[in-house]
């Protein structure tokens, strides 16, 4: 069955990609091609690399001192290792959503409005709070600080930290949305809020995100990726992955045999 | 040898209780009993309630025993040793026979004297095997009295628990007296300097001239005693040091934290904590040999007038002192910033300039401004360099390139040389060191909430 998705040239390509910390491979000779305008799901067991080959997308894994990434990754067909690509540049594209909330020491507003001052994405201070304001509405946040957005973003509960650092990454507006567990610590009812961002987000970008609930996987994306013990062990539709997985160890995971 | 026995005998006195119930208990729970503590806090327990109660036998007695030893000596000396009974007199004689007892013998000591020191020295061994009986009689005493009551029931965690809490209050006690006891030595002077001089003119007075006539007849002043000037020189070394130490430190942090080559970090800290060990006596010889006068010749070459000992100088100096200082506060501080708020920033597209200006040092300020505090008062409190570079001469002046003197150097120059304790001169130096205390103090609880606000906001 061809989709849209392979046809169409892809927003990201990642081939051979090995990852080491210092000695240890984390990632062994990972090729994806993650679609424009679509989400993608990375799954699999605790420890087999999934935030490691995120962070690769966004050059994030320059920051840790022992790690080694080798292999192409392109976005947009521009290699991204390039020595002439700027990091800074690349991630302002390619947003992040961290696995554990990790909100700036300041206000709720300064917390979203810190990408778009970098930035200079806003004129003056009315847009810069409309900026804000549509950021925490789509992070289905507004209505619960709306009243409070000069407090500290750290006062907040975890789940609405979550948020509130989603709604931080797209108020930057980026072209690329790396999501590591971005439900984890929320409660059902912000968990369907946030699906509904996802969805609403991959109307424009992509999104990728990492996700430990199958049904979530199932739910928000098109395609899905199942990595175990540094391997892509499988990559393909959603739909194929969860109803009829090629590899033995596909279906052993998301039938709860392992994992 | 007889100081150190009776500590020794008390170790070994609450080892044994400890070596003995802990043996005890776990031959109880070898025996099928359900202890309530565990053998380890049963000995622990036994060692403490031998060692605490020994431990102020043992001290009270020694801190006791000469004096009662002298009473003893002065109440069997005969009569005709008492020409007139004034006090004088008699501690010359008690020390006359404390030499003869140590062996020191100066001429022909009279045979009553000679007879008292050996009662002395009887006596003090006397002392010390007393002591030694007391110590073993009571430790053992103890030991069997906690060896009968362990019982599997007995509570010894929380017992030992008690006594150790009580251990730690009394130690803090103990600080915390210690501090009001200097405070209050502190404040007995000063307030005896305030008997003789006003505290009006003390604390407003622009004169600073503490010459006091050593004898009636001097033709001297009478002497001035208003700090402000030693105050605002105070204060101009101390902006002077911190205009240097300040930037130079925190930009020294941010570029060691953050930008830094690893190899130049595991270089440039080490050389820095020695630069924080050097003692402030060779910072004073840098200031005077090769700070004052280049800041002289500099001068010059502007057509300024530098005086050769300069609050510049010194401050400088100063300043370069604290750099260390203020660098690994800052550090600590930045380095105490959670990596998840740097990548935060990084991964938004900042780049690592823009990381530390806008994140990293924001949520690194309490510490900071904590670090900066504690410098300004150290920078305050410091004698060495100010006494050595800045003068001696309290001029009322805000002109850094003149001679000016320090709280500090006062405090110094007033209690060096033949003193009396009751004169203006130097009790003033104890009302200089009462306004330095409360001036630090002052600097810290501001320093202890500028923190504390800075985390509400922040956490
Ligand atoms: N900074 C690091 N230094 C050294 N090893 C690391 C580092 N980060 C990750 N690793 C190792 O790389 C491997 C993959 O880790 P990674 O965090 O990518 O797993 P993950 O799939 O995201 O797991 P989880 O679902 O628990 O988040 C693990 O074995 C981990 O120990
Ligand atoms: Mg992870």
């Amino acid at each position: 069955m061809e989709t849209a998705a392979e046809t169409a040239a892809p927003k990201i390509t990642a081939k051979n990609v090995d990852v080491f910390y210092a000695d240890t491979q984390a990632l062994h000779n990972v090729s994806v091609d993650i679609p424009d305008r679509q989400v993608t799901a990375f799954i699999g067991p605790s420890g087999c690399g999934k935030s490691t080959f995120l962070r690769c997308i966004n050059r994030m894994n320059d920051t840790i001192p022992i790690c080694r990434v080798s292999g192409d990754i392109t976005l947009d067909g521009q290699d991204i290792y390039d020595p002439n690509v700027d990091p800074v540049q690349l991630r302002a594209q390619v947003g992040m959503v961290f696995q554990k909330p990790n909100p700036f020491p300041k206000s709720i507003f300064d917390n979203v409005a810190y990408g778009p001052r970098i930035h200079g994405l806003s004129k003056d201070r009315a847009e810069l709070e409309g900026i804000v304001e549509k950021a925490l509405r789509r992070a289905a946040l507004w209505d619960e600080v709306k009243d409070r957005l000069d407090t500290p973003g750290t006062g907040l509960s975890g789940g609405q930290q979550q948020r509130l650092c989603i709604a931080r990454a797209i108020a930057t507006r980026p072209e690329v949305l790396l999501m590591d567990e971005p439900c984890s610590a929320l409660d059902p009812i912000a968990t369907a809020q946030i699906e509904e961002l996802i969805q609403d987000l991959s109307s424009r970008f992509s999104v990728v995100i990492v996700t430990h609930s199958m049904q979530q996987a199932a739910r928000v994306s098109q395609r899905t990726a199942f990595f175990h013990l540094g391997n892509l062990v499988e990559f393909g539709n959603t739909d194929d992955i969860f109803t009829r997985p090629s590899d033995s160890r596909t279906e052993a995971y998301i039938t709860g045999r392992i994992g | 040898m007889l100081t150190t026995l009776p500590f020794v005998l008390l170790l070994m006195g609450a080892l044994l209780a400890y070596v003995i119930n802990r043996r005890a208990a776990v031959s109880l729970r070898a025996g099928g009993a359900a202890l309530h503590s565990s053998p380890g806090y049963h000995g622990l327990f036994a060692g403490l309630a031998v060692i605490i109660p020994v431990m102020v036998i043992t001290l009270l007695w020694m801190f006791l025993d000469g004096a009662v030893i002298e009473r003893m000596i002065l109440a069997g000396l005969p009569a005709q040793a008492f020409d007139g009974d004034d006090a004088g007199a008699v501690s010359l004689i008690l020390t006359e026979i404390q030499s003869l007892a140590g062996g020191r013998v100066f001429g022909e000591p009279e045979p009553w004297k000679q007879e008292a020191a050996d009662r002395l020295n009887a006596l003090h061994s006397a002392s010390g095997i007393l002591l030694i009986a007391v110590i073993v009689v009571v430790s053992i005493a103890i030991l069997a009295l906690r060896r009968a009551r362990l019982s599997p029931e007995m509570r010894a965690r929380q017992g030992s628990e008690r006594l150790i809490h009580g251990l730690m209050v009394f130690c803090s006690v103990v600080a915390i007296l210690t501090t009001i006891g200097i405070v209050s030595a502190l404040l007995f002077e000063t307030i005896k300097f305030l008997n003789k001089v006003p505290l009006t003119e003390f604390l407003f007075g622009l004169n600073w001239e503490p010459q006091i006539p050593i004898r009636e007849d001097q033709v001297a002043a009478s002497g001035a005693f208003g700090w402000i000037p030693v105050l605002i020189g105070t204060l101009v070394v101390t902006v002077v040091a911190l205009t240097v130490a300040v930037p130079t430190g925190l930009f020294a942090a941010v570029y060691l934290n953050e930008f830094a080559h690893q190899k130049f970090r595991a270089f440039a800290k080490p050389i820095l904590e020695i630069l924080a060990g050097v003692p402030t006596v060779v910072y004073g010889f840098f200031a005077i040999l090769v700070i004052a006068p280049a800041l002289r010749s500099f001068g010059a070459g502007l057509g300024l007038d530098v005086a050769p000992n300069s609050a510049l100088a010194a401050g400088v100096v100063m300043g370069v002192m604290l750099i260390p200082f203020i660098t690994s506060f800052a550090d600590d501080a930045i380095s105490a910033v959670p990596q998840s708020l740097r990548d935060g920033a990084l991964a938004l597209g900042s780049t690592r300039g823009e990381a530390m200006t806008n994140v990293l040092f924001p949520a690194a300020i309490p510490g900071i401004v904590g670090g900066v505090l504690l410098a300004v008062s150290r920078a305050i409190g410091e004698t060495m360099i100010v006494v050595m570079a800045a003068g001696l001469i309290a001029r009322l002046t805000l002109n850094p390139l003149d001679s000016v003197t320090t709280v500090t150097v006062q405090i110094v120059t007033l209690l060096i040389g033949d003193t009396s304790f009751d004169n203006p001169k130097t009790l003033a130096a104890f009302a200089l060191g009462m306004m330095l205390f409360l001036v630090t103090l002052g600097i810290n609880i501001l320093a202890i909430r500028i923190v504390h606000k800075y985390r509400e906001a922040y956490d």
